[in-house]
């Protein structure tokens, strides 16, 4: 038995939050109380021996899936979400360093979502596991999924709409930022993708691919300086950006979109939005490629001078462009 | 507990991740930390909520399954503690949350702080016989010395850790591991102490204590005259002669009151020890950590040779310790020499009735401090005044929603079993000293009249609102409800 979790009801919302140790997640789901309330108690159950399963693995799962995949002295992980973990960063293996930890949070939201939708009727739900959502739509229901581009100043800078039509069941977010290590300057990488553990490693890649290589304004210290423990071991992992020119965020940004471009080609994923200083790129590109944000003072955040950033128009990155990865028409 | 590993670095244990985290850092959680080289839990401010028969909003997992309806509590029945709340020390400003909920039609003011505690310690009662060291001699974590042994009480060892002077008073590591010893009391974790030519224990609250490497079981019913008196009956007929060995009052069954009054015949047993009263023998045995709580590993040293005037042949003697944890079972032979025997099954029950009368062995500890000026200026414009509102029970003090004992006469200095309160209530200062949350629950009006804040008084559903920074847990079913109005007053139930 684990007696470090924590499952509890939060006030008003009825959503459900489990904690354990590094893990967070806020569950919510629509449908009839009693769907909900097996729901809820099907995800405690699984819940809590997720940390034990993958903490007995640790090591393998902290391993660069190269050299997993090339070992056979390696065994492969044994753990369903260690699995799931490995097998959504396998198709990265070639492209750069990559070790399962990289789909984590994706791989335990998609796995608590799962018990849930198997043992009860919802009409939606979802697993937000800090950031990194795996949801369950029903016919003709849809979900909204604000973004943000700063987790310490939570103002939307744009909203999505999924509906059931779409593949698309994962969502996840990453960026130097965040609570988890970059090799790149994103601010925030929003992936959208047919599963959560497919989201988080590749808003894990393409936040890498956001970057500007040698750039004196940016500072960066090997990972293991920082955490010892770390899986990207003496990587450089970002700890600050200075100011950047507008040419040098686009040149950024650039080229983290075309790394999006290429996984959607494949198809790992189905969108993205790139954000860096108050810019934004979007992939499929839509609405005239970097967006130029107006910067107006948030009403609600006046007195202490934060802002927050709208995009000129609202950003759907699930707008169907007739001509897809072009400029769609204005 | 933590293990150091490179320089700076630390291990946290909080959870199966088992990080590395060096100086100035938080784990992969973000919320246990190493500041100056101590892992600290970086909590937000805990919320606790009465339980309600239904339901609960934070349950151990599966502990209420089938139970739990889903509802949350609603104030009154949510008591904000002064977990995390955060201390004012060293200013005059007023306590960081002084807050107001109508609990059956009386306006209930909590002043909630953390109080930062250079006065402070906690009070080990470590449940065995075992002789852990003289009194007064010091006790020692990591080498430093943090408390002392002091006067021993019933079937337990009581030692005293912690106070200003082993806080600020010797060296700053002596302070420092005090703290650390403290702390980890404090949050239930296992330390360890060792005792001036004593014993090495291992102590966390609520467990049982070990001893030199045993775990200690049971706390001994009675002393061994005690023990005579209670099982004199059950012995008479089954065994001629019973030795109940202890180090203070060792008894012998044929010459005591009791076994006198069964007409037990006299067996010529003759004990190395001085008589008291017949049948009562002390210094028999010195204190020990082998039979009982004594120093004799073989009972048969405390026996002078059988008087042939009195004994026989196949006399049957019991020897026990008070707790039935050790017995052993002779027949005499020929030349009137004990030959250890397997213990018979009519002698089985009462040595296992012994054993069940010996309740289980905990180490409890209690934290005791005193709540300082500033603490009180916190509460109140004019401190005494709060001091007052304790002594005449118009305040009730909690500490994390746990009940204290307020010691009487000046200040308001107070104990409390640190198991009643929710788990990692404790942090620290690098002072050192420890941060404790305090509670002070009266009356509004007893509040604006003692010069209260008023001021500053906030609604609670105001408060509960700011919830990124709270933790909402269940009140301990043993504690009585802090915002309780018109029951008893009593703050140490």
């Amino acid at each position: 038995m684990n007696h470090r979790a924590t499952i509890r009801l939060l006030p008003a919302t009825g959503r459900l939050h489990l904690n354990d140790g590094p893990i967070d997640l806020i569950i919510g789901a629509d449908g009839s109380p009693t769907e909900i309330r097996t729901a809820y108690h099907a995800a405690s159950r699984r819940f809590v021996t997720i940390l034990d399963e993958l903490c007995t693995e640790l090591p393998i799962l902290r391993s660069s899936i190269r050299a997993i995949a090339g070992s056979s002295a390696l065994p492969g992980p044994t753990g369903s979400i260690a699995q799931c973990m490995a097998a959504v960063v396998s198709p990265y293996r070639h492209r750069c360093f990559i070790t399962p930890m990289a789909a984590v949070a994706g791989a335990v939201a998609e796995a608590v979502l799962a018990v849930m939708t198997e043992s009860s009727q919802l009409d939606r739900a979802y697993v937000n596991n800090g950031g990194d959502i795996a949801f369950h739509l029903s016919p003709g229901q849809s979900y909204k999924i604000g973004m943000v581009e700063r987790p310490e100043n939570p103002s939307l800078f744009g909203s999505i709409e999924i509906p059931f039509e779409t593949p698309v069941r994962g969502i996840a977010t990453s960026g130097w930022r965040g609570r988890s290590f970059s090799l790149g300057i994103a601010d925030a990488v929003t992936v959208l993708a047919e599963t959560a553990a497919q989201a988080d490693a590749a808003a894990t890649v393409i936040a890498n691919a956001v970057d500007l290589p040698n750039h004196p304004a940016i500072t960066r210290v090997p990972a293991r300086e920082i955490s010892p423990d770390s899986d990207l071991l003496d990587l450089p992992v970002t700890r600050d950006v200075g100011p950047l020119s507008a040419p040098e965020i686009a040149q950024a940004l650039s080229s983290g979109a075309a790394v999006a471009q290429q996984l959607r080609a494949q198809p790992l994923i189905h969108a993205a939005a790139l954000c860096l200083q108050r810019h934004a790129l979007l992939v499929p590109v839509c609405g005239g490629g970097l967006l130029r944000p107006s910067v107006v003072p948030s009403p609600r955040c006046a007195t202490n001078e934060r802002y927050f950033v709208t995009a000129s128009q609202p950003v759907s990155l699930l707008s169907r462009c007739p001509t897809e990865d072009r400029p769609c028409p204005k | 507990m933590t293990e150091v590993f490179p320089k700076d670095t630390i291990r946290c244990d909080a959870c199966p991740v088992l990080c590395y985290i060096k100086l100035g850092h938080t784990g992969a959680c973000d919320r246990y930390g190493n500041l100056d080289g101590q892992l600290v839990r970086l909590d937000p401010h805990i919320v606790l909520d009465r339980a309600k028969s239904q339901g609960t909003p934070l349950v151990p997992f599966l502990e209420r399954e089938g139970e739990w309806d889903g509802t949350l509590m609603k104030s009154p029945d949510t008591f904000v503690t002064a977990i995390g709340a955060g201390t004012t020390y060293p200013d005059y400003k007023p306590a960081p949350f002084i807050v107001s909920s109508e609990v059956e039609g009386v306006d209930m003011i909590t002043v909630v702080t953390e109080g930062i505690f250079s006065y402070c310690g906690v009070k080990l009662k470590i449940d065995t016989d075992r002789h852990l060291g003289p009194e007064r001699n010091l006790v020692r974590a990591q080498g430093e010395p943090v408390g002392h042994v002091t006067t021993a009480e019933y079937g337990s060892q009581m030692l005293s850790i912690g106070g200003v002077h082993h806080l600020t008073g010797g060296t700053k590591t002596e302070g420092r591991i005090t703290c650390e010893t403290l702390l980890d009391l404090c949050n239930g974790k296992e330390v360890a102490l060792a005792i001036d030519d004593g014993a090495s224990i291992l102590v966390a609250a609520g467990k049982p204590p070990v001893v030199n490497g045993q775990q200690e079981q049971r706390m001994r019913v009675g002393c061994g005259s005690a023990t005579i008196g209670m099982f004199a009956k059950q012995w008479f007929g089954k065994v001629d002669e019973v030795v109940v060995v202890d180090d203070h009052i060792t008894g012998v069954l044929s010459e005591h009151q009791a076994g006198k009054m069964l007409g037990v015949r006299e067996t010529g047993i003759s004990i190395q020890g001085r008589r008291s009263t017949p049948g009562r023998y002390f210094q028999v045995a010195q204190p020990g950590t082998a039979w009982g709580g004594t120093n004799i590993s073989d009972p048969l040293s405390i026996l002078n040779p059988f008087k042939p005037k009195f004994a026989w042949p196949r006399l049957r003697l019991l020897m026990v310790s008070t707790t039935g944890e050790h017995f052993a079972y002779y027949l005499l032979d020929d030349s009137l020499r004990p030959i250890q025997k397997d213990l018979p099954p009519e002698l089985h029950e009462s040595v296992a009735r012994m054993r069940e009368n010996c309740e289980p062995a905990l180490t409890t500890v209690l934290f005791m401090a005193g709540a300082g000026g500033s603490l009180r200026a916190g509460a109140t414009e004019n401190p005494v005044k709060l001091t007052d509102s304790v002594k005449h029970r118009l305040t009730r003090v909690t500490s994390g929603g746990a009940p204290a004992y307020v010691w009487p006469g000046g200040g308001i200095t107070f104990m409390v079993d640190v198991s009643r309160m929710p788990e990692n209530a404790f942090g620290y200062v690098p002072t050192p000293a420890l941060v404790a949350p305090i509670e002070f629950t009266l009356k509004k009006a007893d509040y604006a009249a003692l010069g209260g804040h008023m001021d500053y008084v906030r609604p609670l559903d105001d408060v509960l609102r700011e919830k990124q920074r709270q933790r909402q847990l269940t009140s301990s079913p043993q504690n009585p409800w802090p915002l309780r109005p018109s029951d008893d007053r009593d703050s140490h139930k």
